[in-house]
């Protein structure tokens, strides 16, 4: 079998910085190829020389798709080849239907009028493939990300797909969502559709990868078929990082204290629809030096119920029981929360945890500004001492804390935000999927400071979508499914079969709930 | 990229130090350039002692005015009322002090508060039911322009009292004897200026110093230093020789210096960038975003009354068409700035000098005799680029 794409001693630099080297990848018709490797190791910069975002000429080495060297100068020529690139970022618009989404740039039409029932049939064709039952005038503002991710794909399908490059597409989605997806890559591989697969998830890649291709600073260094020989992920990790990561998860020795968080009977409501309960009376405590998890679906109500706690920042009519250290509190505000000692590393620091055109030193210290402002007036020394302290302490690799914290990589960009809220000093820390589209180096780096945290003392609740990730690292596990707990294990008996198996028990409506991390970008505040 | 710092050599230092800062002075360079220009095209005119006090008196009104509107643009909003407000403002000014005959101290204490209620009505609506700014504004644009038409009848009104007046057309007191033509203590406020800055600039590096901060390469501080007190005192040199410094002037540079120092280093201005910049990342971070965007409208209501106060005592009398097209000066002076329409970047000493561009544009023009016209058409075309230029440097 001839490849149907290959790219041939690719070299690529950017001002000095080579940021590929001489790579060769190749693809067949009807494979699914995984292209791994951390977080800058030129996996994203191949694919843009690949799909001609970077322009022939720009770069050295040859592409040869299906049989001709091809030599791409924009996106529109190497698409008419049928090859489409689905980035990370959805490139969806909101506030319109799936069906003019689909169809936008080249919508089906006579003498320039856009044909309604031609457009409506194919869009019924193309969810059915990727086995969606949406109507296509659903607004995609209405779908969960999950959805999105396959509306994305079925807007691929409209073209003329021979080479489908899939950037991350399961980083935001759960794990129904992400299994459905995966899914129809194994279809597309039937229809001799080749793909590539860039995924940080290497459990998902050793389900369906035919080849794993690995890359390391703009070089391949390990290439794996995978039906003809076993795939080790610690051989893949080892590869990614060179280094021997035994322990994926640093040691652990809890020294657990007396209770620090209690929460009873907490309820809140939906804050559109009021008359919708998505956290069902819960009970929930977190003890000093104790690191909990808590696991669940996107959409069961992990973060309603951590950012509920933080202030009433989501939710409304929210009731129940707070007490902190054994005394009984009220939260009214996030100010108030601060004050108390809770903080909550949000799940989406791009959004909602960082100010991006401001410097690492300005968002260190936004929480805790009177600490270092004096009646209100900022003494910018003693700020600028404790932003490279914090610097040093968290290694955040940046030029200086003047940089932009816009600039960072995600990894260090996620350390800013936990120095931010290590600098409010706080008692229990609800950490939202801190280690999200984080390279394996700095997620290792970011457990070690959660261990920190737990045995100075404080109490960490993380939530997490990974769970391979949870096992790792906390001493309890609770499970939450529909806005209640539905299980809970100690940390050295749970598993992921355990966990799932809570969850799908208790899932009524399983694979049809409402995504209300979807709901919640729009209705924020 | 490693933790420590790389000393690099000095040379180096200094072109990257140069470059780095070359886009914050940008703008500056660009007013003394559009200022040179004007000064050869207009034989000298431009900066007579005559003219340049003119041009302060003439510009005062708009500068108080960006300096609220800096804080409204980096809140990622705009207020597009400031013109009828102020008109408004000194059409109610004109009614207490000449027809009801009222102390003119308590008519601009009333005025003032009167200006901070009309910003908070309308911040009420933008920070709390989050009505987009450009929305509840223009609504307030016309409603204060056809309240000051009503308030005044259609009519003008005037004049006002003397001490009033005093507010745009006086000048502080002479309290030293006269040299000539040279007011000695307009002059030895401006020495005292000029010294006072470069000993704080001075000590604040000494201290950052102190403190093992990299701090700007000396011969740059040298520099800067000497071209700033020098201006400085050439500025307040020429002034002095008309009719000393005029009160008007006293206040602004008060307020320009109140506002420098609260935008750069107290905590309520860092949260009010902060709300700019991620209105969201700031609210969970425990920064009360609502009120601060109420507070900032408040301000800007405020600071469009003493701009109104101003102009009136200036024309001395109330017209209805006082403060038309006012709004336009002051937002385009802070985009000219380099303030950001999308919020959380702008600074103080940016809007003044955008504020200042306008002013020598309009003067310097006018000078020239081009035509009013002509004159509109050169100022907007100059806010284009200077928002482009602005624009491709960020992107570099």
């Amino acid at each position: 079998m001839t490849a149907m794409l290959e790219m041939r001693n690719v070299s690529k630099s950017f001002s000095g910085v080579q940021a590929l080297r001489d790579v060769n990848f190749s693809v067949h018709a009807g494979q699914i190829h995984a292209l791994v490797g951390e977080n800058g190791a030129g996996k994203s910069t191949l694919m843009k020389v690949l799909s001609g975002v970077y322009p022939a000429g720009s770069y050295e080495g040859t592409i040869v798709f299906e049989g001709e060297e091809r030599r791409f100068r924009d996106i529109n020529d190497s698409e008419a080849l049928g090859i489409i690139i689905i980035h990370q970022e959805l490139a969806l618009i909101p506030l319109m239907s799936i069906a003019e989404n689909i169809f936008l740039s080249h919508p089906p039409s006579k003498l320039g009028v856009i044909d309604r029932d031609e457009v409506y049939r194919r869009t019924r064709e193309l969810l059915a493939q990727v086995g969606l039952k949406e109507s296509p005038d659903t607004l995609i503002t209405d779908l969960g990300v999950g959805k999105q991710q396959l509306v994305e794909i079925a807007k691929a399908l409209s073209k003329r797909v021979r080479m489908l490059i899939l950037d991350e597409p399961t980083a935001s989605l759960n794990e129904a969502d992400s299994a459905a997806l995966l899914e129809r890559l194994m279809t597309f591989r039937e229809q001799g559709i080749g793909s590539i697969l860039i995924s940080h998830k290497l459990n998902e890649v050793a389900r369906v990868a035919d080849h794993i291709t690995v890359l390391r600073d703009g070089r391949t260094v390990d290439g794996i078929d995978c039906r003809s020989e076993p795939v080790e992920e610690d051989r893949i990790i080892r590869s990614m990082v060179n280094r021997d990561l035994a322990h994926r998860f640093p040691e652990r020795r809890a020294k657990i204290g007396e209770p620090v968080l209690g929460v009873e009977n907490w309820s809140v409501y939906h804050p559109i629809h009021p008359d919708r309960q998505v956290i069902k009376n819960v009970n929930f405590g977190v003890k000093r030096g104790e690191v909990v998890g808590i696991a669940g679906l996107m959409g069961a109500g992990r973060t309603e119920f951590a950012m509920s706690l933080f202030g009433r920042s989501w939710g409304t009519n929210v009731s129940g029981s707070i007490r902190l250290e054994g005394h009984e509190i009220v939260l009214p505000s996030v100010a108030a929360a601060i004050d108390a000692g809770l903080a909550y590393v949000t799940e989406d620091r791009k959004q909602l945890g960082l100010i991006l055109a401001d410097d690492v030193r300005k968002n260190i210290t936004l929480a805790s500004l009177d600490q270092v402002a004096p009646r209100r007036v900022i003494d910018d020394i003693a700020e600028l001492k404790v932003a490279s302290d914090y610097r040093s302490r968290m290694r955040i690799r940046c030029s200086d804390v003047y940089q932009e914290t816009g600039q960072l990589s995600g990894g260090n960009q996620q350390k800013v935000v936990l120095s931010k809220w290590l600098m409010t000093d706080p008692k229990v820390l609800i950490l939202d999927e801190p280690t999200r589209g984080i390279d394996v180096g700095a997620k290792y780096e970011i457990y070690c400071i959660i261990n920190e945290l737990a045995e100075a003392g404080r109490g960490v609740v993380v939530i997490s979508s990974e769970m391979p990730e949870l096992l790792g690292i906390c001493d309890r596990i609770c499970v939450m499914n529909d806005g209640a707990f539905v299980g809970e294990f100690p940390g050295t008996e749970a598993t992921q079969e355990k966990i799932m198996r809570a969850i799908m028990r208790n899932d009524r409506n399983f694979g049809s709930g409402t995504p209300v991390a979807a709901e919640m970008g729009g209705s924020q505040p | 990229m490693t933790d420590k710092t790389v000393s690099l050599p000095e040379e180096r230092r200094h072109g990257s130090f140069i470059k780095n800062n070359l886009r914050n002075y940008g703008m500056l360079m660009s007013l003394i350039a559009i200022m040179l220009f004007f000064q050869v095209m207009t034989g000298g005119t431009l900066l007579q002692p005559l003219n340049l006090t003119n041009l302060v008196l003439q510009n005062s009104y708009i500068v108080i005015m960006a300096l609220g509107m800096l804080l409204v643009i980096v809140t990622g909003h705009i207020d597009l009322s400031v013109g009828s407000v102020a008109g408004f403002v000194g059409a109610v000014a004109a009614v207490l002090m000449v027809t009801y005959k009222v102390d003119y101290t308590l008519a601009f204490i009333a005025c003032l508060v009167l200006g901070a209620a009309i910003g908070a009505a309308q911040g009420y609506w933008v920070a709390y039911f989050k009505i987009p700014s450009f929305i509840v504004t223009l609504a307030g644009m016309l409603v204060f322009k056809g309240l000051a038409l009503a308030v005044l009848q259609g009519q003008s009104l005037g004049p006002f009292p003397p001490t009033f007046q005093k507010l745009s057309s006086g000048f502080i007191p002479e309290l030293l004897p006269e040299a000539g033509t040279l007011h000695p203590t307009s002059m030895l406020i401006g020495a005292v200026l000029a010294l006072g800055l470069v000993y704080a600039s001075a000590r604040g590096r000494a201290r950052e110093q102190l403190h093992g901060i990299e701090v700007e390469p000396y011969a740059f501080f040298l520099g800067k230093s000497i071209v700033l007190a020098c201006a400085v005192l050439y500025a307040t040199y020429l002034i002095a020789t008309y009719r000393g410094l005029p009160n008007v002037l006293v206040i602004m540079s008060a307020l320009i210096a109140l506002y420098g120092f609260v935008t750069r280093r107290t905590v309520i201005g860092r949260q009010i960038y902060a709300v700019g910049g991620n209105a969201k990342a700031a609210s969970l971070s425990g920064i009360k975003t609502e009120r601060l965007t109420f507070l900032t409208f408040v301000n800007m209501g405020a600071l469009a009354a003493l701009a109104g106060l101003v102009f009136a005592a200036r024309l001395n009398t109330a017209t209805p068409k006082a403060g038309l097209g006012f709004e336009l000066d002051v937002i385009a002076a802070c985009f000219i700035g380099g303030a950001s329409a999308y919020g959380g970047v702008g600074r103080v000493g940016g809007a003044v000098v955008g504020a200042m561009i306008m002013g020598v544009m309009n003067n310097g023009m006018s000078i020239l005799g081009i035509g009013i016209d002509y004159q509109q058409v050169i100022k907007g075309l100059v806010l284009l680029g200077a928002v482009c230029i602005d624009v491709y440097n960020q992107r570099r």
